[in-house]
This record gives C-alpha cells, structure tokens and sequence, in this order.
C-alpha cells in the first residue's frame, strides 16, 4: 500500500467525561537564533483526556521535547494556547507557572535528577518545600509517596546507595507528592537496562490504572511506547500520528518472561565456564 | 517561601558539602578575628595607659610654663619665663580647692661616678612632689625641707641610674657629679618601670628645686607645678580660679593668650584614650580589608556552586521554585556563610587577643561594640557578595539548566 503522502490523524474515542486535563490549540513555537528562525512547533493542536497514558514519540528536532517544555510550563507558545486543566496558561507570570508546576505536574527525567547526599525522603519532600506546606505533614506526604513505589524501607537512603531503578523510584515518588493532575515523563527508562525498565513502566501502568493518574511520556523506543495506551508522533514541528495502542505491553507480564537477577548470574556463569573449557581445549 | 523555610533549604545545603562551606567562611573568619583581636589588645592598652594616668593621682592639676596649644602636654614647655614659685604659693594661698603643690624645672645632664657615666635628666622640685606621685623611696630617704631651704647639693635617684652608675655599690651616702658639682645621694625611689608611652620612668635625678635653679640651671623661674586638688571634682573646679590668678600675676590683658597651660586628670585621660582609640581603629581598618577579600572568597565560592548546581537549580525550579525562592536560597547561603564565618572569627579573635594579652600582660577588653560592628559586617558582607551569585542562579532557564551537563 503505497505511503499516503499527507499523514492523516486517525480517529480515537473521547472518553465519556469530555474535559480535557490538556489542551493544546494552535500551537506554535518558534526560536529566534539572530539570522535563523527555527519553527520547533508548527501548528499543534492536541486533547489529553483525565486517565489517559500518553507515549510522545519522534525523531530529534521533531518538536517532542518542545512539546514537553510547553506541556511542562517550562516554556510558553509563541502562538496559540495551552490550557492545562482548563486554565490557560498563555498571559502568566513566571512565578505564576511556578505554582501550576508545583500544584499540578509531576516531573520524571531520565537521569533522575535527585539531590546527592540527601535522604530519599528529603527528595521527595522537595516539591512540598515549595507549596509552603508545615515540616511534620511534609514528612508525612513524602513517605506516603515512597510507599506508593514502594520504597518506604529505603527513606534514608542517599541516591548513591540506590540502584538506577530505586532512584528512578524516588524520582516518580518526588513527581507524585502534591497530587499533581499530570505526571510528565521525559525518556524515564533512557538509563536503565531492560529488566529495570520494565519494573519502571510497571509502575506507571499500575499508578495509571489504579490511581487514574494522567501520564504523559517521551520516548524514541518504540517497544517503551507500546506499555502506554496511546501514541503521537511528532515531525518536523507537526502532529502526524495519533493512535490507541493495539497490541499494548503489559508490563506485569513481560516481567514473567524476562529472567531475573539470579537467573541472569546462572547464564553467565555458564558461559564463563564454557569458555575456559574451550580455551583450555585449545591450548592442548 | 517563609524565611525559616528558606533558611533550612540553606543550611542542609550548605551542610552537603561541609569542607567547602568551611574553607569559603575562612576568610571572613580571618578577617573578622584579626579585627577582633586587634581592637580587644587596642583597648587593653588603652585601659593600661588609663590605668597609668590614674596612678598619677586622680586630683593631680598640673601647670605647665608656655601656651603651646597644639596637641600633647609635652609642647607646653619651653620659653617662657613667666611661671614661679611664688605663682604656687600663691596658688596654694588663695585656691583651697589645692591641697598642694610641687614646683618642677629639669633638663639633661651628664653624671658620673668612678669611671661610669651616664647622660639623664635632673629635676628640680620639693619633697612633697613625690607624695603628689605617690613615689616612695625603696631606700633612703628623700631631701628634707631644709635641705631645699639651704639648695643642698643632695638628691634621689631612679632605680636605672642607681643600676648603671653605683654598679654593684650602694648609692646611698656616696657623692657623685652632676655636671661639675658634687651631689650626695640621699635616696633611691622604688621602680616605676616604662610609662604608657614606653619612657623608662627610673631614669631619674630629683634634687630640690632650690639648687637646680641655682646651680645647676642658673634660671629663676619653673616649667611646671604638679600640684594636687582636695577631691576630683575640685581638680575640674581648681582649673578656672588658677587661671584667672595667673592671669592676674603675669599681668595678661584680656584677648592675650594663656602663657601657661593647665591640665587635669581628665584632659590627660582624654587625650591618651583618644590617641588610643585613634592608632585602634586604624589597625582595625586595615584588619577589615581582610574582611572584604573574605567576602570576595565567598562571592567566587558561590559563583562556582551556582555552576555546579545548574541542574539542581533546574530540577528546583521544574518542581516549583520561583525566581524568588531560588534568589533567596542563594542568598540565605551567602549570608549563613558570613555569619557564622563572623561568629567563629569573633571568637577566634577573643582568644587570640587573650593569649596576646597574656603574652604582653595586658588586660583583655572585650569591645561590645566591636563585636556587633562585627557581626553586621559579616552579614552586610554576605548580602553584598552574595547578591551576584544568587541573581545568576535566580536568572538560570530552567531548561538550559536541566540539560546542563
């Protein structure tokens, strides 16, 4: 079947409860380099419903880290608008998005950005420094946030004594602790090896199904893209594909396939001990 | 963001890196113990000179000859003829606010005994000078009245000149030369060590004022009368009448100056405790120009912290910091850093001024002044230097800052 030469944006189901947690209408963006223009974003319009679990994929220089910024209140529209939670966003202040940051996002990165030499805890604790919360409930919030990942047992812990996956944990805990409507994930599995990722998206899938949380996660890995429910493509500044998820992964069982730490140990030392019969062999 | 809030976030960051807080604050430790310490020895020895002066008797009034106006009661010497005994007994006669008076005329001569000689100053004045003093003899006595009534070529010596002129020998009874005439030595004062302005006090000849004018100084008339009032305040009240008597005897017109100078116990306090206080605050300023690199240490510190903490200055900021949070925070950490830069340094400088005042046995005078002024120069310090720093960090992109490498 030959290629259509204008991608076409495939229809999907509005869910019941029609009010979008994000709307973007219209959006351009574009960076003023002194001689050069570039357009990051061109024209972007775009509904996330409450409890979706949205992956955002495409090449570099397709928009998908712009659009993370501008949903992410990082950065604004040069043209058109965001409405996050029915707020339009487009006429605030600095400190103004600050506070939807801190009220309404939840931030995971994909080199887990916590603070070294500080307690998991106090990580977590960190967005609820900024919402002006008393010392005793932040504390609270912080370890019901770590349970959630369940990483309660670690509170005390200093990154550097964490493995990449517990950190990431840590990170998602920190992402969950106002409550936030969304949760924005950049490239969340990009340090991780497979088994750990796997163990990532599982919490996410869980959080999104059981918790109804909003996700919204970038990524260039197609099998990453597939544990989400649905898919946008970004190029070149556009919206070219949005589509529901067909043959979605589910991590809990990918888990079962996968074989674990100890099993891993076992495979490579057998293939260690193959090796040294060979080299041995060879040597006679 | 409360400012307790703000001030938490600061110290746990600031304890994330202990040995870099601590090498930022050495600075401002240095400088503020060195100013510290130097303005603590300052008024010890300001104390010491007090203390000196009063040992001269808190009633002393002291009359000096000639009208030298500019600065210090040495200068009131020289030239003038005017000043008298009969000037003090008159004093004494008319003003009972003086209990009494001891006239004093002196220069430099040289002595000797055997084969030692020595060059120091011979003054002339009446026995009861060293009540006035309060300098008793540690042996021997001092000249009587008579022997000033009769210019009795007799006289006490300090202990300096005892030591270089009578060796091993006991002066008193002996006969030596001052100048070309014999003199019997009838006492030696007790050791008054250096004075306040490091004088060797027992490099002394007193004879009576009688025989020095006449035979030894060939003049009729005194430098000074160190004289005693019956309490302090009547030392301050004595000041106008002996003015005006003198005036009156030296025949001054109205509109000519003084051609004498009259100093109390206070004038002569006031006088060293400014001049203390003068050399006190020039080494304390010259201390603070190590308080301003401090500060510029702790700028540098945290302008290389701001860099290094590009990402976490993003990752705060994603969550939630304002502008303002960011700025603050930066600038609690500077002026945490200075304050307790200041606080060390203020007590480093209190022990170190103790030791040194140990060393040179001088009290120890802990300046409350000193230290608040200290203390608000640490945090302005803070405030200034961390400005910079904490508007850089403040100014950051959030999402340059989480790409930062």
């Amino acid at each position: 079947m030959a290629e259509q030469t204008i991608p076409s944006v495939e229809q999907r189901q509005a869910p019941a409860n029609a009010k979008p947690v994000i709307r973007l209408d219209g959006v351009y963006k574009t960076y003023d380099l002194g001689e050069v223009q570039v357009q990051a974003l061109r024209g972007v319009t775009l509904e996330i419903y409450e409890g979706e679990f949205v992956a955002v994929m495409g090449p570099s220089g397709s928009g998908k880290s712009t659009i993370m910024n501008i949903l992410g209140c990082l950065d604004r529209p040069t043209k058109g608008h965001y409405f996050l939670d029915g707020i339009d966003v487009s006429g605030m202040t600095k400190s103004q998005l600050a506070k939807l940051r801190n009220q309404k996002l939840g931030f995971v990165f994909q080199q887990f950005n916590l603070l070294a030499r500080t307690s998991a805890l106090e990580n977590v604790e960190l967005p609820t420094v900024y919402a002006g919360i008393k010392p005793e409930e932040r504390e609270r919030r912080a370890m019901e946030s770590l349970t959630r990942v369940g990483l309660a047992d670690r509170a005390g812990h200093h990154p550097s004594q964490l493995s990449g996956g517990q950190q990431q944990r840590v990170a998602i805990a920190r992402g969950l602790v106002n409550r936030p409507a969304i949760l924005l994930a950049d490239e969340p599995t990009g340090n991780l090896d497979s088994r750990t990722s796997v163990e990532i998206m599982d919490i996410l899938q869980t959080l999104n199904d059981e918790q109804g949380l909003t996700i919204v996660l970038v990524t260039h890995e197609p099998d990453i893209a597939l544990y989400a429910k649905r898919n946008v493509e970004f190029r070149d500044g556009k919206l070219r594909r949005d589509i529901v998820v067909q043959e979605r992964l589910i991590a809990k069982e990918v888990l079962k396939t996968l074989p674990t730490a100890e099993e891993q140990a076992a495979e490579d030392a057998e293939d260690t001990a193959r090796q040294e019969k060979l080299a041995a062999e060879a040597a006679k | 963001m409360d400012f307790m809030n703000t001030f938490r976030l600061a110290l746990r960051a600031l304890a994330r890196n202990k040995m870099r807080s601590a090498l930022t604050m050495l600075g401002i430790i240095i400088g503020v113990g060195a100013v510290i310490a130097v303005v603590s020895i300052g008024q010890g020895a300001n104390y010491k000179v007090q203390q000196g002066i009063a040992a001269m008797g808190t009633n002393a009034v002291f009359i000096a000859a000639g009208s030298n106006r500019a600065g210090g009661v040495r200068q009131g010497y020289g030239g003038v003829k005017t000043l008298t005994v009969d000037d003090m007994n008159a004093i004494l006669q008319q003003i009972p606010l003086i209990k009494q008076a001891a006239p004093s005329l002196s220069n430099k001569q040289q002595v000797v005994y055997g084969n030692q000689n020595w060059n120091t100053s011979v003054t002339g004045t009446s026995p009861n000078y060293f009540d006035i003093r309060s300098w008793p003899v540690q042996s021997g006595s001092v000249f009587s009245d008579d022997e000033v009534g009769l210019a009795a070529n007799v006289c006490v010596i300090g202990t300096t000149v005892a030591n270089i002129l009578f060796v091993n020998e006991d002066p008193i009874g002996k006969t030596f030369r001052i100048g070309n005439l014999p003199f019997r030595v009838d006492g030696v004062l007790a050791s008054k060590g250096q004075s306040s302005v490091g004088q060797d006090q027992d490099d002394v000849i007193f004879a009576p004022y009688t025989t020095v004018q006449r035979k030894i100084q060939g003049i009729t008339w005194l430098q000074s009368i160190n004289a005693s009032a019956v309490s302090q305040q009547a030392s301050l009240a004595a000041v106008a009448p002996i003015t005006s008597l003198l005036r009156e005897r030296h025949r001054l017109r109205t509109g000519t100056d003084d051609d004498f100078l009259i100093r109390t116990q206070a004038d002569i306090e006031d006088l060293a405790d400014q001049t203390a206080s003068t050399m006190t605050y020039l080494l304390g300023g010259i201390a603070s120009v190590s308080l301003l690199v401090g500060g510029i240490g702790i700028m540098n510190i945290m302008l290389v912290s701001v860099t290094e903490r590009t990402r976490e200055i993003g990752v705060r900021m994603a969550v939630g910091a304002t502008e303002r949070d960011v700025q603050s925070q930066f600038l609690v950490e500077a002026v945490t850093l200075s304050l307790m830069g200041g606080a060390i340094g203020i007590v480093l400088g209190l022990i170190g001024s103790a030791l040194i005042s140990n060393l040179l046995s001088w009290p120890t005078l802990i300046s409350g002044k000193a230290i608040i002024a200290a203390a608000f120069f640490s945090a302005a310090v803070g405030i200034f230097f961390g400005y910079y720093p904490a508007q850089k960090a403040a100014q950051l992109d959030p999402i340059e800052a989480l790409r930062y490498e």
